[in-house]
């Protein structure tokens, strides 16, 4: 790692390490009685580790200036593994947490270990911990391929991979020690907040550098997705975590906005981060690794013209559908049903996409559990759109809003579809990366897919029943006109669901292990390919498997 | 043809695409929260309302801290059986000062938005402690804990500053008084107590929430947020004629 980075570049890694050591010390002390020292002397400490890491290796020779005939895949390949470990954390996290809503005393009596600090622990962890790393890895691997350019220096994308990972565990272990501002999904506090922003500033530049030296006159659609994932989530984060803190010597700080401008605020970033970064980000994945994988061009360049600016502008109305019925402005709940109605054909014309590009392949993702992956991954997502338009309807989502209608949602698209693609693209990328023939046993990625799908389909089953029989329960009249159940009935009938939901959790987790395993032995046991002649940065005839626009 | 001509030549120009990206995304948001600020019925008056206490405000943020909020909602809709189970369906003036809402979006557990003095005090002390020995099919994870976890209060002025900076009007008064106001209002026979009432209002329950009155903890406050839930105003009781009256 750090002997393919430049004596410069070591040295500026170290000027930024202090910096970073520098502040956590000052975090530190004026932190003092708050639990923001702990999250400063964490913060310390990985500057610390850095310099001595950093020092050990200072006098190494430097690269050569051979290293500019290949692409930068180092930061990819570290966010790889990362995604790997987040996702088998995450996904035990959550499935303990769905076990404790089955047997609420698997606290084991800790304050850190109830439900309301382990789930965010889950969601962060899979949503930012997995779902982040495998967009940081895929989308500086994309963006090298379809620029045909290198990345414009070895040290940012490594700030921005380790960066971003020191903010996914301030977060992490913030809930456990009871630091969160309680916005779903933004829960970091204003430190970490302040942190991302910096990371995310340099993550764009990347981005426009290596677009600025491209040799490709086109920018390849991922790459359209990979931004507005980089901008849109740079702006929602920015204005929902707007905030006032207590002190500087305090963790907590209260939001600027409250009440209905609050919940709007929340909402609006809420349903855009399942947008952009649960859904622009790994739809730029599947621009890629899809066609690549199966050795088809996409099947419309116009389809995916209509449907990104659809996705970019259609999106950003829909976060009201989050608060029908409740004290927001009926006209503001209306402008948000409208929209995720009309959301629904830029979305199925993604999934239509994907799907239609694999015409003609179909015998490739009958024998290959990766292509396989990915096309079950377009499935969900055209069927969990359609859920989700279908949910914002105001008279719909009376029933199913606050019931576990609404977790399976979130989960046949958080399993199904973003955790699919990325497994597909991971398996995809982990060969051509570390230049081996191909996984180290096809047979386990097998395994891993029917263990992902069963795992995905017992759990959205599963929610969708108690999620529907709760909402019915809450809304039954008796014939003298009083509620039929109190809400310790409707409880009470969750309780089979909650057991089917953790079963089928543990079957999705055990998949990931699998997974992670494989990728391990994969990268770990020698045996080097011949690099690929196409796959260098250089401009040249692209053969038929690049991806071109269809124009 | 055109779109796509237009595009084809747009696609080759990264800032083109970011500013055509930002301009985009922009205008959902614009149309649908910068109206909220503006438009005056977004929020009802309501001239009653009052403020958390410093008590009330430490208990919120152990609500907060705990994650109760990703199972229990604050926000009753406006459907029968909503309002027939829970009461009359929220007001956005009832979260006026609440930095963040804390309306939810899940109901493993019922809605609290009007649970402020439905059940005694030593109910919630007994249902925090163990919620199995109330409600013995209740999944809801203990908390006793909270009832030997002293109350930090030498920052609660702090807090209240902070409040003030994001709009909620509390009075210097109220902020060189915070911590004594949350020692007083879970101590009724102290001489703290008084000052709680004179600063916020005779309404305010002041009572040893936790039974010990001598001791303020963290279950303390975190019951003396749950018995206001509701109660800040009674703007969602009126009756619906006087609120159609008075448009």
């Amino acid at each position: 790692m750090i002997a393919q980075l430049t004596r410069n570049e070591r040295t500026n890694a170290i000027l930024i390490s202090l910096a970073v050591a520098i502040c956590g010390f000052l975090l530190g002390v004026v932190g003092r009685g708050d639990p923001l020292a702990i999250h400063g002397a964490l913060i310390f400490v990985a500057g610390v580790l850095m310099i001595f890491r950093l020092g050990k290796d200072y006098f190494a020779p430097e690269p050569s200036d051979e290293r500019f005939a290949h692409y930068y895949d180092d930061p990819s390949k570290a966010a790889i593994v990362l995604a790997m470990i987040w996702i088998v954390f995450g996904l035990a996290v959550g499935d303990w947490t769905a076990w404790q809503l089955v047997n609420p005393d698997l606290t084991f009596g800790g304050g850190w270990s109830s439900f309301g600090r382990i789930r965010p622990v889950h969601t962060t962890a899979v949503i930012f911990g997995f779902g982040g790393n495998g967009l940081i890895a895929t989308s500086l691997y994309v963006l090298q391929r379809t620029s045909r350019a290198r990345l414009p220096d070895q040290l940012s994308p490594w700030f921005v991979v380790l960066g971003y990972n020191l903010f996914c565990v301030l977060a992490v272990t913030g809930y456990l020690i009871g630091i969160t501002q309680s916005k779903e999904y933004a829960e970091p506090e204003w430190y970490a907040d302040i942190w991302l922003v910096v990371v995310w500033v340099v993550y764009f530049l990347i981005y426009l550098r290596t677009l600025a030296r491209r040799k490709e006159p086109h920018i390849y659609v991922s790459n359209w997705y990979y931004m507005a994932f980089i901008l849109v989530v740079a702006m929602l984060h920015i204005v929902n975590n707007l905030a006032v803190p207590v002190s500087l010597g305090h963790a907590k700080s209260y939001s600027l906005f409250s009440g209905v401008q609050d919940a709007m605020t929340q909402w609006w970033y809420g349903h855009n981060a399942v947008a952009f970064f649960l859904t622009a980000g790994f739809l730029g994945m599947m621009y890629y690794f899809l066609p690549m994988r199966a050795g088809r061009p996409i099947f419309s360049y116009r389809l995916s013209i209509i449907s990104f600016w659809g996705i970019t502008f259609f999106y950003m109305w829909a976060g009201s559908h989050h608060l029908h019925y409740t004290a927001l402005p009926q006209w503001v709940q209306t402008l948000g049903m409208t929209f995720s109605l009309m959301l629904l054909i830029p979305s199925w014309a993604s999934a239509g996409n994907a799907l239609l590009t694999l015409n003609g392949a179909w015998h490739t993702v009958r024998d290959d559990a990766t292509l396989r992956f990915m096309m079950v991954a377009a499935v969900f997502y055209g069927l969990t759109t359609f859920e989700g338009s279908f949910m914002a309807i105001r008279p719909v989502n009376a029933l199913s809003h606050y019931t576990d209608w609404t977790i399976g949602h979130v989960h046949a698209g958080a399993l199904g579809w973003v955790a699919m693609i990325t497994f597909g693209s991971i398996y995809a990328a982990v060969p051509w990366l570390w230049k081996r023939e191909g996984m180290y046993s096809a047979k386990l990625v097998e395994a891993h897919f029917w263990f992902a799908l069963a795992g995905s389909v017992v759990y959205v089953f599963a929610m969708w029943n108690s999620g529907i029989i709760q909402g019915l329960m809450w809304r039954t009249y008796n014939e003298s006109g009083t509620l039929a159940f109190s809400f310790v009935d409707s409880l009470i009938a969750m309780h089979p669901y909650y057991v089917a939901r953790a079963v089928g959790g543990l079957l999705f987790l055990i998949g990931g292990c699998i997974g992670a395993y494989n990728i391990w032995m994969t990268i770990t046991l020698p045996s080097p390919a011949a690099e690929k002649t196409v796959d260098l940065p250089l401009p040249r005839p692209t053969g038929g498997l690049s991806p071109q626009p269809a124009e | 043809m055109s779109i796509f001509g237009f595009h084809y030549r747009l696609e080759r120009k990264a800032i083109g695409l970011v500013i055509a990206i930002v301009v985009v995304a922009s205008i959902g948001g614009l149309v649908e929260i910068a109206p909220l600020f503006t438009i005056h019925q977004t929020v009802e008056d309501a001239p009653d309302m009052r403020l958390y206490t410093p008590l009330e405000l430490a208990g919120r943020n152990i609500y907060i801290r705990e994650g109760c909020y990703a199972c229990h909602s604050q926000m009753i809709r406006t459907l029968r059986d909503e309002v027939d189970r829970y009461g009359p369906y929220s007001l956005a003036v009832e979260s006026k000062y609440d930095h963040p809402m804390l309306w939810g979006s899940k109901r493993t557990g019922p809605d609290l938005a009007r649970i402020g003095e439905k059940y005694s005090d030593e109910w919630h002390v007994a249902h925090l402690i163990n919620p199995r020995a109330v409600v013995p099919v209740s999944v809801m994870p203990a908390y006793d804990w909270l009832l030997a976890t002293e109350l930090r209060t030498d920052d609660l002025g702090l807090h209240l500053k902070a409040q003030r900076a994001v709009g909620v009007p509390y009075t210097d008064d109220m902020i060189a008084n915070a911590p004594l106001d949350a020692f007083g209002q879970s101590n009724p026979d102290s001489p703290q107590a008084d000052g709680v009432s004179k600063r916020y209002g005779n309404a305010t329950t002041v009572r040893a929430f936790d039974g010990r009155p001598n001791e303020l903890t963290e279950m303390d406050a975190l019951v003396a947020y749950l018995q206001i839930l509701g109660r800040l105003t009674d703007a969602a009781h009126r009756p619906i004629a006087q609120a159609e009256a008075g448009q």
